[in-house]
């Protein structure tokens, strides 16, 4: 009886945050279809307007363009540089191993806005803001994300079927890519995605390192959001929240199958 | 130990670091430590003791520390549940939580304008149920708001991924020689998630505290944050880059030193992230 309870109970606080979690962006989502402009809780009429006027808005487009590129492109790029740097960290002595990792502490413990501050006050003096400084400050922000997921599953990685292939006649770099690097996939996977997450979401280090007249989503709402194009916005949040939706449905789909693949077979993957 | 790769493949990334991470903070300590004639002065750094900084700071750390403090009441009892009913941590219940978190930042924030606005659909939905509208928007309380909205699944997801590794055997142990339920909490799932509360209350402390575009947004420019007062130093009409960077570095050593004191509790256990 008073396990039912307990039962109910969770499931009610489950049921009450996610009400509080969802509220706010189903509030933007029905603004977008608002036809009222003034006040968007007062109900105005459905109208697909601002989706429309969301294709054929220049500001709103290519901010969109450059979040994307950048997250993209800042992602891939500490991607690479910190699963290289995790590979190469095996073969060395715990005092540069400990250098390694407490310098890529400095930016998860340094304050968004001291990060942007900083690489702000590096980019004016030695050059001038632009796309690629906005690229390099991305970069550093979110590469421990990478090397911290990395790093834990090159610690676990199995040594041995390392230096079989090397026994049976692989080259270094073949059995690199034929049996460490696969081994290492999820890491590098998660912190990817995670890394681009981050980038995606950051407005702090942005703002201060972004050039004139390029803005990411983050900064453009900034900018805009007390101007007209509000409910191109929320319009634009739909849109984000249904690719957000899908894409998290097929990595679930996705991991159901691996989950169900390991019960079955035994094999971790 | 065969060769597994070179040490060279931590080039990049060193040279990276030391070029982006390090000489920038190095030019932070040197603009903090002179003033615009180049000369040392320790007044930048000394700036955040006067009251005009001081009183910014302090609200930033009451306000974020209320931030971390509802964060956590309300996501463990959460994650606990999760727990419960989730089979792995990709499991579908899990994903539902974290994705607001995917939303951008920014119009998390908008969202929280239009509910708080006077005239917005919280005062709406309270005129419906004949209640007295209630004014929050431009008020202390609205960034509070938003900032814990914005920053909940960064302390969900690590606290989830600690309770996730902890072998249900050890508590059904600890039921079958008689442990109450709150024992079991005290003595053995507390101290087992400890690492992920450490992270998870990093994760929203430490970017909370220096926050300025939540309160830029919510409190229409009427709640004025330690992080405001560093931004207007850079981007005002009367930017003073030696100001600015004086209680950056300021912020920057408190935050250090109340990592340094945290990381007590931490004992060097493993992390747990938030993936």
């Amino acid at each position: 009886m008073v396990k039912k309870v307990k039962g109910a109970a969770g499931k009610l606080y489950l049921v009450l945050i996610l009400l509080l979690l969802y509220v706010p962006i189903v509030i933007l989502i029905v603004s977008s279809f608002n036809a009222s402009e003034k006040n968007k809780a007062v109900w105005g009429g459905f109208t697909l307007n601002a989706y429309k006027e969301l294709i054929h808005d220049e500001t709103v487009m290519s901010a969109l363009y450059t979040t994307l590129l950048l997250a993209g492109g800042a992602s891939l790029i500490a991607t690479v540089l910190g699963t290289l740097v995790c590979i190469g960290m095996m073969s060395m002595k715990k005092y540069s191993k400990s250098f390694i990792l407490g310098v890529t502490q400095i930016p998860l413990l340094n304050s968004d806005i001291v990060t942007g501050i900083a690489l702000m006050l590096l980019f004016t003096r030695f050059s001038e803001l632009s796309f690629t400084t906005m690229l390099v400050a991305h970069v550093t922000f979110i590469i421990p994300y990478v090397v911290l997921s990395v790093q834990p599953k090159v610690v676990q990685l199995n040594l041995s079927t390392y230096e079989a292939a090397l026994d049976l006649g692989a080259s270094h770099l073949y059995a690199m890519w034929k049996v460490v690097l696969p081994e290492i996939m999820p890491g590098i996977l998660s912190g990817f995605l995670l890394a681009f997450t981050m980038s995606l979401d950051d407005f702090s280090v942005t703002y201060f390192t972004k050039a004139p007249g390029i803005h990411t989503m983050s900064t453009m709402i900034n900018a805009e959001y007390r101007k007209g194009i509000q409910t191109e916005i929320y319009a634009l949040s739909t849109i984000v929240f249904v690719i957000v939706l899908f894409v998290l449905f097929i990595i679930n789909r996705r991991s159901e199958k691996v989950a169900r693949f390991e019960a079955e077979s035994g094999v971790e993957m | 130990m065969g060769k597994l790769g070179s040490r060279l493949l931590a080039g990049p990334y060193i040279v990276w670091m030391v070029l982006f991470t390090i000489i920038p903070l190095c030019l932070v300590v040197y603009n903090a430590f002179t003033n615009s004639g180049g000369v040392f002065t320790l007044d930048n750094v000394l700036a955040i003791f006067d009251p005009v900084n001081l009183k910014p700071l302090w609200l930033s750390v009451k306000m974020s520390l209320i931030v971390t403090i509802s964060c956590f009441l309300l996501a463990f009892p959460l994650a606990m549940v999760l727990w419960k009913y989730s089979k792995n941590k990709n499991s579908l219940i899990v994903m539902v939580f974290i994705l607001p978190m995917w939303m951008n930042f920014m119009l998390r924030t908008l969202a929280w304008r239009l509910i708080l606005l006077n005239n917005g659909f919280l005062n709406h939905g309270l005129a419906l149920l004949g209640l007295n509208p209630i004014y929050l928007m431009n008020t202390k309380v609205a960034i509070i708001l938003g900032t814990a909205y914005d920053y909940f699944p960064f302390m969900l997801l690590p606290i989830y991924n600690a309770l996730v590794k902890i072998d249900r055997d050890v508590i059904n142990a600890a039921n079958d020689l008689g442990a109450t339920g709150f024992v079991v909490l005290k003595r053995i799932i507390l101290p087992l998630s400890l690492p992920g509360i450490v992270s998870g209350i990093t994760m929203v402390l430490v970017p909370s505290v220096s926050e300025f575009v939540i309160a830029d947004m919510l409190g229409g420019g009427k709640v004025y944050l330690i992080g405001n007062v560093i931004e207007q130093a850079f981007n005002s009409g009367y930017a003073d880059v030696h100001l600015g960077s004086g209680l950056s570095l300021s912020l920057m050593g408190i935050i250090v030193i109340s990592m340094l004191f945290y990381k007590f509790f931490d004992k060097g256990e493993e992390r747990s992230g938030i993936w």
